[in-house]
């Protein structure tokens, strides 16, 4: 038997799949192969390794060698130096941005430094389509440990953990599934919602792309624990890649007798089937999924009933999102006073984070809750793109809201956030500079959110309809003090009153955004500016008529005919023709054309 | 548009609903199957779906028009499908967006006069390194600017 | 029963675990307004979607306003109706409603009678801003023979859906869309006419505003009334008298068959007539018809099939035709009350009258919109002439007898035209669920049995249980009898007769809840069950002071078969009075 002597681990996550990796895996076998290699050197497709903004990752085990943006064609070249020769890709290392010096363990990279991988633990390091690799890393270890004890020692364990869940609004999960286990039914369900729908967001993608066994053994456990024999995966149809990996890790764990009848021998039944979602951020709201996955419009029902009591069919239903299932093996096997440790006083164990936006390490990042947006946006984050200035950060999505400098040292946990107006949401995690406008961002939410309502209830259906429609006449330079008064009463009214989670939350985009940038939105209604000159419809484009040399060729550029004005003659610009479409500023070789 | 469904067609729905038992609670799932097969959900594919299951039209219709994954047109041979998340969103995706409206000479949710591409907008792909990104087929591409527009078309043509 | 304690607006109040907020503030009196709640008591037809969010209230301790409709009491809590966070919210959420509405309300169907419009007032809502929905509403316009759909003025609280589907089954409608584009509608947006729809009309007697609304067909009436060439005859169906009186501010179930005699002869009718003798010429047929399918049944003639079902109810027989193909030949072939008058009126009474028949104008006035559809059924046509014109409903005719300045009230009480204006008791109670079995089986009794009956009142067949069955002894013979109202509950029926997990001789079907009484032409119950049961009441008190009270006695019928249709059943009375069916599957 030939031993392996090396691993090549390619990322295999949507981000680097996008960029050809696995083309870059046929390269590697390809080369491989044709230098003798195949048979000591494994390429394995894993999950995400979290650094999306330098894709694709390929890490070399055992040297720990992290190399980043591999092309197919580096594959050659990786393969005749490194693997042959033990000499590194110099180029293909990751840079410093601050010493310029090239960095090539993922260990001294100031991404990785401050993270701390507990729902992240397997990704980027096993196949997730090889049951084994996931069972060589303790894999249905907490399983086995729970089949053999009491279902109430679990949950007692689990709410001494203090973990709570990680969709958004921070249940207790303890305390969740022992609501479920105290109610009495001849059938019960374990869902997991893996519905993930913030824009922005992808997280629960990465787990399951990463790990999905986890979330396998952590639903078996709740199936055991509460005392149901169902589980149902509720999965965005828009993760082809994650539905594949779940759907392979089902059949392996059946294969393997860690689903089906009598697991372990411990007379304990469990199966798990996939329910594919068809695009409703809605049915993230767990009512709304439960109506989605019985074949009807995700519209959200009353609560009570909750779920706990009468969800899937009537009958009581565990749901929890994909993190917090993620989290569950390794609390049962190291213990609820090793999660306890970790995090903030109310806040314990970590968060997963997808950091996007204007920021330079875009990517999947796991800190200890309680870890500060100073550390996570300028330190993993390595800080804003382009040398521009940090304005905001964006957390929980359309239901959150935005933060901004003198929040840069908040810790991040459930409190803290809500304190601060926004919520911990999912996690999606967007980082805005000086050139975004707070006021479009706040549409852009809107905009999301009318088009996401269910239109079950009045307040959310209609609205979000006017906050968005009012928002929009700002941005058109054709609003008023009174509709700031309107928006910020309206937001309070359909806080108050809408149905559901989503809708109560709908108006915080707006709310927060009004209480930090109060100043931006009155530029936009008073003065009729936008200060970050993104409102299209608010720049002025005028003609220095000192240098200005009548060339002409801006007034044959423009579209509507707006620029009159003889040869040699300083030019003018019509104001009520003008659309704003900056042609006239590009072509100008004079700087002549200003934008006020 | 009305259409005729032919035999076949009507058993591989039937087929479909059989294999699950006719239970209405798995709607979804078949409106998925179904629109895997047909590329869309026409009128006359929905009602043979309502009929396999004992629902009324009615229903199925509210649920088809419910979710955004179905639709009830075809699409282009190449769907565009933008990515409008925030991370796109903030990295410039709405100049792309216009830029592909500009390039096709259709709206969001439309489809060329030859049928060759359809244009939509989806939320997050969840490739948000790569923003603004933009799936044609399968294929994505990332890193997007208006100035590419033309370019990346040009592959299709 | 454990019992919960609770203050709303500083009462105390105590109420029975399971009671909502709602429900609790009426206890004591407190009024909490509210738009998509629809619930009428016992009778099984419930709307609670928490959708409109107009019922919200202040709950101490609670993090937002709580829906009250939706929200059930618990010990010691503490609920406020009217502060000032609770009325700005109900004041905006119905802004926003009505931001999204037509403002057409001075040319609008349900002018004057809309709870949207009511709701308005009593919140004092005087500004809408960000208006955004032209004057009038551009929806494509739905119209059909029996209701119009103007889905513009949907504010989608879900009431007629829950009627369509959860009550009767029937599933025409459903909400479609999502978000702001989304609304109530048939699949595909098709014509109502296209769909499942069986005009029974639930959805209009329900909705809040003029987006579902009868078809109006007064105007109809008032050409053929100032037409010197037309010889306009009218007949009222018994429901009707039950319930016009609401209209004019009477107590729900106070008779005023005089007064509606008076108002149609006013009105310029030529002859005002009771669809009640047509009931009794029903009774005559399909109680003749039963005796035979049982008689023939008992007699081991195996072609027969059981149970025989009514076939008064022109929604039930869409339903019918629809759903169940495969027992076509089971409901009795008799006509419909309506229609067995059309046809008398069209062929009897026009050429002992000596007016031709396309000169003679046959009004019907109906609690029912499903009657506008089933008198153009093809069959119930000669030459292309109606047997019945047209047909109107209470409202409608409420709506004409105001338009034509007549003071209702002060009306004296006047009785109806000869010869098709006599009627018995058994007639009167057709209007109620269970009416029709009991007015069959007073007959058919003494057919069968050449008994006279004791006892009339057969308060086994009364009631507003959803089905209800009885076994009424004929002489030693067991007659087996089931009525159901509502066609979800005739689909449970149906489905065990189907199945053969029921059996029975006989089985009575109305459409609506409580059978005519609260048909879709009737004044809006407002979600009151209790106005319901009063019409019903009244029916069967006006059947104990009838002197006659058995339809085998009505003068009137007996000179009628004398003089023209010579026995129930003859060839004549077949040719005239008894109908067919029709599969009708393709339609859902």
């Amino acid at each position: 038997m030939v031993q392996i002597k090396m691993h090549l681990l390619v990322c295999g996550g949507t981000g680097c799949r996008a960029s050809e990796s696995a083309i870059l895996v046929e390269q590697f076998n390809k080369h491989l192969q044709l230098n003798g290699l195949a048979d000591e050197v494994k390429v394995v497709t894993t999950g995400c390794f979290g650094f999306c903004e330098k894709g694709p990752i390929v890490k070399v085990i055992p040297d720990n060698t992290f190399y980043t943006q591999v092309k197919p064609e580096d594959a050659e070249e990786i393969v005749k130096e490194h693997v042959l020769k033990g000499r590194k890709v110099a180029r293909l290392l990751y840079e410093d941005p601050e010493t310029l010096e090239h960095i090539s363990d993922s260990k001294h990279m100031e991404f990785y430094q401050k993270q701390v991988r507990i729902a992240l633990r397997n990704c980027g390091f096993i196949d997730p389509e090889n049951i084994d690799e996931y069972i060589v890393r303790d894999g249905y270890a907490a399983l086995g440990q729970v089949l053999a004890s009491d279902p109430k020692e679990t949950i007692e364990l689990l709410k001494k953990s203090g973990l709570r869940g990680r969709g958004g609004a921070g249940f207790p999960t303890g305390l969740k599934w022992e609501i479920a286990a105290g109610n009495k039914a001849d059938q019960k369900y374990v869902v997991c919602n893996a519905d993930e729908g913030d824009p922005g967001a992808f997280m629960d993608r990465s787990i399951l792309e990463g790990d999905p066994n986890s979330i396998i053994e952590a639903m078996a456990i709740c199936g055991y624990c509460i005392g149901a024999t169902k589980g149902l995966i509720y999965i965005r149809a828009e993760y082809p890649l994650a539905i594949r990996r779940l759907e392979i890790a089902i059949r392996q764990a059946r294969e393997y007798g860690l689903l089906g009848k009598d697991i372990l021998g411990s007379g304990f039944d469990f199966d798990i089937q996939l329910r594919l979602g068809a695009g409703a951020f809605v049915c993230g709201e767990e009512t709304a999924l439960i109506s989605s996955m019985q074949g009807s419009r995700g519209e959200p029902t009353i609560k009570p009933p909750f779920p706990a009591q009468s969800g899937y069919m009537g009958k009581p239903t565990n749901v929890n999102n994909v993190e917090t299932y993620a989290n569950i093996p390794p609390i049962i096997l190291k213990g609820w006073e090793w999660f306890n440790s970790i995090g903030s006083e109310k806040s314990k164990g970590t968060k997963v984070f997808a950091l996007a936006g204007k920021i330079n390490n875009v990517g999947l990042i796991e800190v200890p809750m309680g870890t500060t947006l100073r550390e996570v946006i300028f330190e993993i984050g390595g800080g804003i793109k382009d040398g521009k200035r940090f304005k905001a950060v964006q957390t929980g999505g359309p239901s959150g809201g935005c933060l901004t400098e003198q929040h840069l040292d908040t810790p991040i946990d459930y409190e803290h956030l809500t304190a601060a107006g926004s919520m911990m949401g999912s996690g999606g995690m967007i980082v805005m500079d000086e050139d975004d406008c707070m006021v479009s961002v706040a549409k852009f939410y809107l905009d999301f959110t009318v088009e996401e309502s269910c239109g079950k209830c009045a307040p959310c259906r209609i609205g979000n309809k006017r906050l968005h429609e009012t928002l929009e006449q700002i941005c058109h330079g054709k609003g008023t003090l009174e509709d700031l008064d309107y928006l910020e009463n309206l937001g309070r009214v359909i806080k108050d009153t809408a149905l559901c989670g989503l809708g109560q939350t709908s108006p915080n985009p707006v709310l927060s955004t009004m209480q930090y940038f109060k100043d931006e939105y009155r530029a936009h209604v008073v003065d009729k500016k936008c200060p970050a000159g993104q409102c299209k419809a608010l720049k002025r484009y005028i003609i220095d008529p000192t240098k200005c040399i009548g060339c002409t060729l801006c007034a044959r550029n423009c579209p509507t005919d707006a620029i009159t004005g003889d040869k040699k003659v300083p030019h003018v610009i019509d104001q009520s023709k003008c659309i704003k479409c900056g042609a006239c500023y590009e072509k100008c070789k004079f700087g002549a054309i200003l934008i006020r | 548009m009305k259409i005729e469904l032919k035999d076949s067609h009507i058993r591989q729905i039937k087929d479909i609903c059989n294999s699950f038992n006719n239970d209405p609670g798995e709607l979804i799932t078949i409106l998925h199957r179904t629109q895997n097969l047909f590329g869309y959900l026409p009128e006359e594919v929905q009602r043979a779906v309502a009929h396999n299951l004992g629902i009324s039209a009615a229903k199925v219709f509210g649920v088809v028009s419910f979710y955004s994954f179905f639709t009830m047109t075809p699409k282009g041979k190449y769907p565009i499908s933008l990515c409008m998340g925030t991370a796109c969103y903030v990295r410039g995706a709405e100049n792309v967006l216009d830029e592909f409206k500009k390039e096709l000479g259709i709206e969001v949710g439309g489809v060329t006069p030859d049928g060759k591409f359809s244009l939509d907008c989806l939320r997050c792909v969840g490739a948000c390194g790569l923003a603004p990104v933009v799936m044609i087929g399968e294929k994505v591409y990332g890193r997007l600017s208006p100035s590419m527009v033309k370019e990346v078309l040009a592959e299709f043509k | 029963m454990d019992k919960i304690k609770l203050t709303i607006d500083n009462k105390p109040v105590e109420v029975a675990k399971g009671t909502t907020i709602l429900q609790a503030a009426r206890q004591v009196g407190i009024k909490i307004p509210t738009l998509c709640y629809m619930n009428l008591e016992g009778m099984g037809v419930e709307n609670r979607p928490g959708a409109c969010r107009i019922c919200v209230v202040e709950v101490e301790g609670r993090r937002n306003l709580a829906p009250s409709c939706a929200t059930d009491c618990t010990e010691g809590m503490v609920v406020r109706t009217t502060t000032p966070k609770v009325l700005n919210a109900r004041r905006t959420v119905m802004e926003l409603i009505l931001s999204n509405h037509p403002k057409d309300c001075l040319v609008c169907a349900s002018n004057g009678d809309c709870e949207l419009q009511d709701l308005a007032a009593t919140l004092g809502i005087r500004e809408i801003r960000m208006v955004e929905n032209a004057a009038f509403s551009t929806y494509r316009k739905d119209y059909s023979f029996s209701l119009k759909r103007d889905m513009d003025k949907c504010i989608i609280c879900r009431r007629c859906e829950s009627m369509c589907n959860d009550v009767q089954t029937v599933g025409a409608l459903g909400a479609i869309n999502r978000g702001f584009t989304s609304v109530v509608a048939t699949a595909f947006e098709q014509n109502l006419s296209d769909s499942p729809c069986v005009f029974c009309g639930q959805c209009v007697a329900v909705c809040p505003t003029a987006a579902l609304t009868r078809t109006d067909d007064t105007g109809k009436v008032f050409k053929a009334l100032a037409d010197p060439t037309k010889t306009v005859i009218v007949q009222t169906a018994p429901a009707v008298r039950a319930a016009l009186g609401e209209e004019f501010g009477l107590e729900p179930g106070t008779l005023v068959t005089g007064k509606m005699a008076a108002a149609l002869r006013r009105l310029g009718f030529d002859k005002v007539f009771d669809t009640d003798f047509a009931a009794d010429l029903t009774i005559m047929e399909e109680g003749s018809e039963l005796l035979g399918r049982i008689g023939g049944f008992l007699n081991g003639d195996t072609s027969i099939k059981l149970p025989i079902f009514t076939s008064c109810c022109p929604a039930w027989i869409n339903f019918f035709e629809q759903n169940y193909p495969d027992m076509l030949d089971q409901p009795s072939s008799a006509k419909s009350p309506q229609q067995m008058f059309g046809a008398i009126a069209k062929n009897y009474f026009a050429k002992k009258s000596g007016i031709k028949r396309e000169d003679l104008v046959v009004v019907s006035v109906m609690p029912c919109i499903a009657k506008k559809y089933e008198l153009t059924r093809n069959e119930f046509s000669s030459d292309g002439n109606r047997d019945v014109d047209i047909s109107i409903s209470t409202a409608e005719l409420a709506s004409m007898i105001k338009m034509a300045n007549i003071d209702f009230m002060s009306l004296p009480d006047e009785d109806f035209d000869h010869p098709l204006g006599e009627s018995t008791g058994a007639a009167v109670i057709f209007g109620t669920t269970g009416g029709v079995m009991e007015a069959a089986v007073r007959t058919a009794y003494e057919v069968f049995t050449g008994k006279t009956l004791e006892r009339l009142e057969f308060k086994e067949l009364r009631g507003f249980e959803g089905i209800r069955t009885a076994s009424v002894d004929f002489n030693g013979t067991a007659i087996n009898i089931c009525i159901a109202h509502q066609l979800g509950n005739a689909r449970k029926v149906m489905d065990g007769i189907r199945k053969g997990e029921l059996s029975f001789h006989a089985v009575e079907v109305m459409a609506c809840p409580g059978g005519c009484i609260g048909g879709a032409g009737q004044p809006y119950h407002k979600g009151n069950a209790s106005i319901l049961k009063a019409r019903s009441q009244s029916l069967y008190r006006e059947d104990a002071a009838k002197p006659l009270r058995k339809s085998h006695e009505n003068p009137y019928i007996l000179k009628l078969y004398e003089e023209f249709l010579g026995q129930p059943m003859s060839e004549l009375a077949h040719h005239l009075l008894h109908t067919h069916y029709f599969d009708k599957h393709h339609k859902i």
